[in-house]
């Protein structure tokens, strides 16, 4: 698997949420996934830059071009040095949302991406890598 | 190994012609490609395979050296693949070029045995591998073909049909997996929107089992047209399937169900505040055709 | 600082969310919707989200908090133009947005909130200024 381009934003503020979500919507775009992939990409990734802002008292994600043979994909790495998640199962775990939890978005993001991967541990930070095919 | 480069590099004139004239003998598709379109395609290889040769690692095709001869060789299979050409002919377009530029390279070391055999078999290794990267890149544009088929096939299966105004219908013919689903539920919610319709009637006639997979998807469909501001009503439900939504304990509480299509159209009709009426048999039947409600109003 | 316009159309107000929503932005709306249905007793809120490309669980409860209050205050509240991408999102998300209730379009949202042919009313204007 070779990987080509990247780019790393900053996630220090509610406004880098918006910036993040448009330069992913502009990778996939470039890409030329289908609209609803890229609905899906760009929703989990405001989910998830949301939790780093939210829960990870601030960090960063890296988007990256990936290669793999015929297929094409973006990896999006989500990373912050805050407290960690202490309860990783149960934060995976999430019923439909009745919309007012106070839920990290974990679950719902898993579902809108092909690959998802999380390491967390408290004092440990934690890191978010999703990958979506196109 | 340089020998290769420079060999080619004295001989370039005449290998390329030899090569031209042994493709002819058996490959060259004159339907399918002019000879001044093939003399360019074999010049450019054989100035893209002396750079390679001449760069630091004359036979590992995966190096940076030997990019421009990878790009061209996988562009003209590309093409080559797409315009009809079989695996054969393209792979054959790079090994043809063997005989004249081992010819070439017996012409230069003849005398010198030992010489001749490394720098035929560098040659041979070499062409191996770029005539088998040309296959590879034929096989892949032909996937990338089919995987587009099969895409405009899932599409073309599933119409969507407007039965009045504001109500929609979607007959499902076949199984209907993950991949189906996504290209019916984008349709039909698609077809919403552009026809504002708040109506849509989903027929299950043609789905052969329905079990807890095909019912999800169903469900994502419905809760999705439901978000937007649509209703869903799901039609031709034969008693097998009601049975086996019973005996799966699928709950189906929030769905509309009808046995027959005909009965979801009434529904729906009803729904948007529309009745059917029927005029009275006189009026109508009386007249005739050409005076009944066929005939031209009356100013 | 900017924030999303609030219309008044008689006893109905418009809202059309056209930009990619910070969280401010977006709490700034809850704000002032909530205001608004109690400064000019609106009846009810239409909000036009067609040109919402993306919304994400956070988008999701805002919406469904507007739709909450306003009801609590005795406005409903009508979602329109959610894209066909949006829903297949939310829908994938787990997000049903209970107690929001939406329409296809503008029209369709007055037509169930004032009832077929509404357009829209101008009658309690005047009650409400004297008050």
């Amino acid at each position: 698997m070779s990987e080509t381009k990247r780019e790393t934003l900053p996630l220090k503020t509610s406004n880098d949420v918006v910036l993040a979500r448009q330069r992913v919507r502009q990778w996939a775009t470039e890409l030329r996934f289908t609209l609803v992939d890229q609905t899906k990409l760009v929703t989990a990734a405001s989910e998830l830059a949301r939790n780093t802002l939210d829960h990870g008292h601030g960090g960063s994600v890296t988007v990256e071009q990936l290669v793999q043979g015929p297929r094409v994909g973006l990896r999006l790495t989500f990373e912050d040095q805050g407290p960690g998640i202490p309860d990783l199962e149960m934060a995976l775990k999430d019923g439909f949302t009745t919309g007012n939890g106070m839920g990290l978005g974990l679950g719902g993001s898993k579902r809108l991406v092909n690959e998802f991967a999380i390491e967390s541990a408290p004092g440990k930070g934690t890191r978010v890598t999703v990958i979506r095919w196109k | 190994m340089s020998d290769l480069a420079e060999i080619i590099a004295r001989n370039e004139g005449q290998i390329r012609s030899e090569w031209i004239r042994d493709m002819s003998q058996t490959v060259l598709r004159t339907d399918l490609i002019s000879k001044s379109e093939l003399e360019e395609q074999c010049n450019t290889l054989l100035k893209s395979v002396m750079a390679g040769a001449r760069s630091g690692a004359p036979t590992d095709v995966t190096t940076s050296g030997w990019s421009p001869a990878r790009e061209f060789l996988e562009g003209i299979s590309s093409s080559r693949a797409r315009q009809g050409f079989s695996p054969t002919e393209v792979a054959t377009f790079v090994l043809s070029l063997k005989r004249p530029l081992f010819a070439a390279a017996r012409r230069e070391m003849g005398t010198t045995p030992d010489k001749l055999f490394e720098v035929v078999w560098t040659a041979t290794e070499l062409l191996d591998r770029l005539a088998l990267l040309t296959t590879e890149a034929y096989i892949a544009t032909r996937e990338e073909l089919i995987v587009r088929q099969q895409q405009e096939l899932l599409e073309l299966s599933t119409p969507v049909v407007k039965l009045w105004e504001g109500i929609l219908a979607l007959p499902i013919i076949g199984t209907l997996d993950s991949a189906r689903t996504q290209v019916v539920m984008e349709n039909l919610l698609q077809s919403v929107v552009s026809t504002n319709s708040k109506y849509a009637i989903i027929d299950i006639t043609g789905v052969p089992t329905v079990d807890t997979l095909v019912a999800q998807h169903l469900l994502k469909t419905i809760t999705a047209a439901r978000l937007m501001g649509a209703e869903c009503i799901i039609s031709g439900v034969r008693p097998q399937i009601a049975q086996t939504i019973v005996h799966l304990g699928i709950n189906l509480e929030d769905v509309t169900t009808r046995a027959k299509m005909s009965d979801a159209f009434a529904l729906a009709l009803q729904m948007s505040g529309r009745t059917v009426v029927r005029q009275a048999a006189s009026a109508a039947g009386s007249k005739g055709v050409l005076a009944g409600p066929l005939a031209k109003q009356e100013a | 600082m900017e924030r999303i316009p609030v219309l008044r159309m008689g006893s109905l107000l418009l809202i059309t969310i056209q930009v990619d929503m910070h969280d401010k932005l977006a709490l700034q709306l809850q704000d002032d919707v909530t205001s608004r249905i109690a400064e000019w007793g609106s009846t009810g809120v239409l909000i036009d989200i067609s040109s919402l490309e993306i919304v994400d669980s956070f988008i999701g409860r805002m919406l469904a908090n507007i739709a909450a209050m306003s009801r609590v205050l005795g406005a409903e509240t009508i979602v329109v133009g959610m894209q066909p991408a949006v829903a297949i999102t939310l829908v994938e998300l787990g997000m049903s947005l209970p107690g929001v209730r939406t329409a296809l379009s503008v029209e369709a949202g007055m037509e169930l909130l004032y009832g077929a042919g509404a357009g829209f009313r101008t009658g309690s204007d005047d009650e409400r200024d004297e008050a």
